[in-house]
């Protein structure tokens, strides 16, 4: 890994190479189950915020992201979720430490470097959407592919492709006002999935959803992540945490807790919605939206 | 991304604020319109002066009561004007060389019955037909004796003839020129042209210029015109014109030939649409201002667009040339447009009459480039503020 890191600060181009060849290996999946993904390590972040005030929001954290594993990374308000979750989609380089994608260090790589790595390799969910206004849902999943390069027919393809993954496939030229708020999160995640990133990220995603939609799009969590998906999950909500395989739990900028969760304790997100639909007295459905998935 | 992709969100930006856009273009459509309007009607009113001179023939010297200095700085109101005895010592220097006549003008009012109109009077000696090649529609030239009498005679210009005597055969009417009765002997040959110059002629009176100075009631002469008989003896009559000047006028006076007033003219017109078109220029600077307003405007209302767009791969170039692309979108709309309505705006102009107005290609090429540049110089500073926002700031704003 130290080899590696040492002649890797070439191009962008070279880097990017580098990044996604180790990700995706030759056959074009990402490298092998449990090899490590993404990695930060020792990092620290402080924010200046005047002259004498520093917030030290990561005060050393060192991380594996697993390839095939859903995690959940757990924190009260405060506690510097957020940052981790920051300094692991690539939106934010760290004060010290170091962060890797595969072997690749793009601890000191620039903006525009970063913005190409997290189009190809880093899915965003984000708690309320982000989907673009006036948009429809087709335009909405392709935008990663526009800014990968892909030519428009393709792109169209894929993006219809990833929609009809998520049960939207009928709603394809729907912009975001006329989709419900479970709708356009699973656009989101359509989004997210289309440039089959190593990494699916998901800020609080069901934090303004209603019960059943928040519990829909678990069951996708978890559908993904059956299909070998790597999923990132950042919440204060223990609840949505215990959905993952691993709970990482921050305090204070740094890890407290680092553990796999028994499988008698997880929770089955499929089995979750039966319930809540049985209590109030819809049928379950939730075949149809795996046959959607399979489509 | 390419250029396409950038354009096609860019246009589906301002398609959907479709009011905002257009009122943002209006500058740009006003400067643009301005332009192209002020500089038709320069280059029309230029045109025409060099026609209308061209017309009156090459080898022709005029003579004025002004030094060059005078001349040069815009002086129109000499100290001392020409006498005929001045003419006199012209025209016996010149011998045999040149045909020389006294130029008497004015403007005054002209009236038939209760047609009335204002025009000029311009007053010569018989020799004036040879000089400035006069054609006459109908009638005849005045002769020397009526010359040499001051005889109440005119030679009216056809649009004269037709707005006095709306096309009844005007020969042997009277005219009243500035209360003075004439009577009509001649018609001269529509010769066209704008308003500016009144088609020389057409819009004026032609007299013996001892008439025309009992008109203007002074024995004063404006202008001596020369015209050589040979285009080869212009520079020797110049001379000639000065040896004989020199003694009487001191350096009061020059001469110029036809080219040097055409030029001269030209030179004028020339400054006169600069000046206005750089007047226009300012409202177009005022255009690309508006734009960068709402282009900032608009950066800041869609932060939150720009930071996801950004999170899922954005380079700085890619939001950089979007929002440059946007603002370059709206000022060439806009100048296209202007160009649209200040040709259509000009070509009204001519049409009516008003005043002689032509669109040059260059005026139009020069607009359309302003248009652009505005639209990328005031374009580049929003989109730069966009393409630096943070990622991470940018999906909080709210």
């Amino acid at each position: 890994m130290e080899l590696l890191h040492n002649h890797n600060h070439a191009t962008s181009d070279d880097n990017f190479q580098q990044v996604d060849e180790h990700l995706r290996g030759s056959d074009g999946h990402f490298g092998s189950e449990g090899e490590v993904v993404l990695e930060v390590r020792d990092v620290e972040k402080v924010y200046q915020i005047s002259d004498d005030v520093e917030v030290h929001a990561l005060r050393g954290v060192s991380l594996q992201i697993r390839r095939g594993e859903m995690m959940a990374i757990i924190g009260q308000s405060g506690s510097g979720k957020s940052t981790l979750m920051h300094t692991i989609g690539l939106l934010d380089n760290p004060t010290s430490g170091e962060v890797f994608v595969g072997d690749v260090d793009v601890t000191d790589m620039t903006q525009n470097e970063l913005a190409r790595i997290r189009n190809k390799e880093i899915g965003f969910v984000f708690q309320s959407f982000n989907l673009l206004a006036r948009t429809t849902a087709l335009d909405n999943v392709a935008l990663p592919l526009v800014y990968a390069g892909v030519g428009a027919g393709e792109r169209a393809e894929r993006s219809q492709i990833a929609l009809e993954r998520v049960g939207l496939g009928e709603r394809l030229d729907h912009a975001p006002n006329q989709l419900s708020g479970g709708q356009q999160q699973r656009v989101a995640i359509a989004r997210a999935l289309v440039t089959e990133p190593a990494i699916v990220l998901g800020d609080e995603p069901t934090g303004n959803l209603d019960k059943r939609s928040g519990y829909e799009i678990m069951t996708f969590f978890q559908e993904l992540n059956e299909q070998g998906i790597t999923v990132v999950l950042v919440t204060h909500d223990l609840r949505v945490a215990q959905h993952a395989q691993r709970i990482v739990e921050i305090s204070d900028g740094l890890i407290v807790d680092d553990r796999y969760v028994p499988e008698d304790e997880r929770i089955d997100a499929h089995a979750e919605l039966d319930a809540y639909l049985e209590s109030i007295g819809e049928l379950p459905d939730h075949d149809d939206y795996e046959e959607e998935a399979q489509a | 991304m390419n250029f396409a992709e950038s354009f096609r969100i860019a246009l589906k930006a301002l398609s959907a604020n479709r009011a905002r856009a257009l009122l943002t273009m209006l500058g740009v459509i006003i400067g643009v319109m301005s332009v192209i309007l002020l500089v038709s009607i320069g280059t029309g009113v230029s045109d025409d002066i060099t026609g209308q001179l061209e017309g009156l023939g090459t080898n022709v010297i005029y003579v004025m009561p002004m030094s060059e200095d005078d001349l040069g700085m815009g002086m129109m109101m000499p100290s001392r004007q020409f006498t005929i005895d001045d003419v006199n010592a012209v025209e016996t220097r010149l011998g045999g060389i040149a045909t020389v006549t006294p130029m008497v003008e004015t403007m005054t009012r002209f009236s038939v019955g209760n047609n009335e109109m204002m025009g000029g009077v311009t007053g010569m000696s018989a020799a004036a037909i040879d000089v400035f090649d006069v054609s006459l529609d109908r009638g005849r030239m005045y002769s020397s004796s009526e010359v040499l009498s001051g005889a109440r005679v005119a030679i009216i210009g056809a649009e004269v003839d037709r707005l006095m005597f709306a096309n009844h055969d005007s020969i042997g009417q009277e005219i009243v020129v500035d209360d003075q009765r004439f009577t009509v002997i001649g018609v001269t040959e529509l010769q066209g042209g704008g308003a500016i110059t009144g088609g020389g002629l057409d819009n004026a009176v032609m007299m013996p210029f001892t008439s025309a100075q009992r008109v203007t009631g002074s024995q004063d002469v404006n202008m001596i015109a020369v015209k050589t008989y040979d285009v080869e003896d212009m520079d020797h009559a110049q001379s000639l014109i000065r040896q004989a000047l020199l003694p009487r006028m001191g350096t009061d006076f020059s001469s110029m030939t036809q080219d040097e007033v055409t030029d001269m003219m030209g030179a004028m017109v020339a400054v006169l649409t600069f000046m206005l078109g750089g007047i226009a220029s300012i409202s177009l600077l005022v255009g690309g201002i508006g734009i960068m307003n709402i282009m900032l405007v608009s950066v800041s209302e869609r932060t939150r667009e720009i930071g996801i767009r950004k999170a899922i791969g954005a380079k700085t170039y890619d939001i950089m040339s979007q929002f440059v692309i946007e603002s370059v979108l709206l000022s060439v709309l806009g100048g296209l447009i202007g160009i649209a309505l200040g040709a259509l705006g000009s070509w009204g102009i001519a049409a009516s009459g008003a005043l002689p107005s032509v669109v040059s290609i260059w005026s139009v090429a020069l607009a359309f480039f302003f248009s652009i540049s505005v639209g990328v110089f005031f374009g580049v500073y929003p989109a730069w503020r966009a393409s630096k926002l943070d990622p991470i700031d940018a999906l909080r704003f709210e």
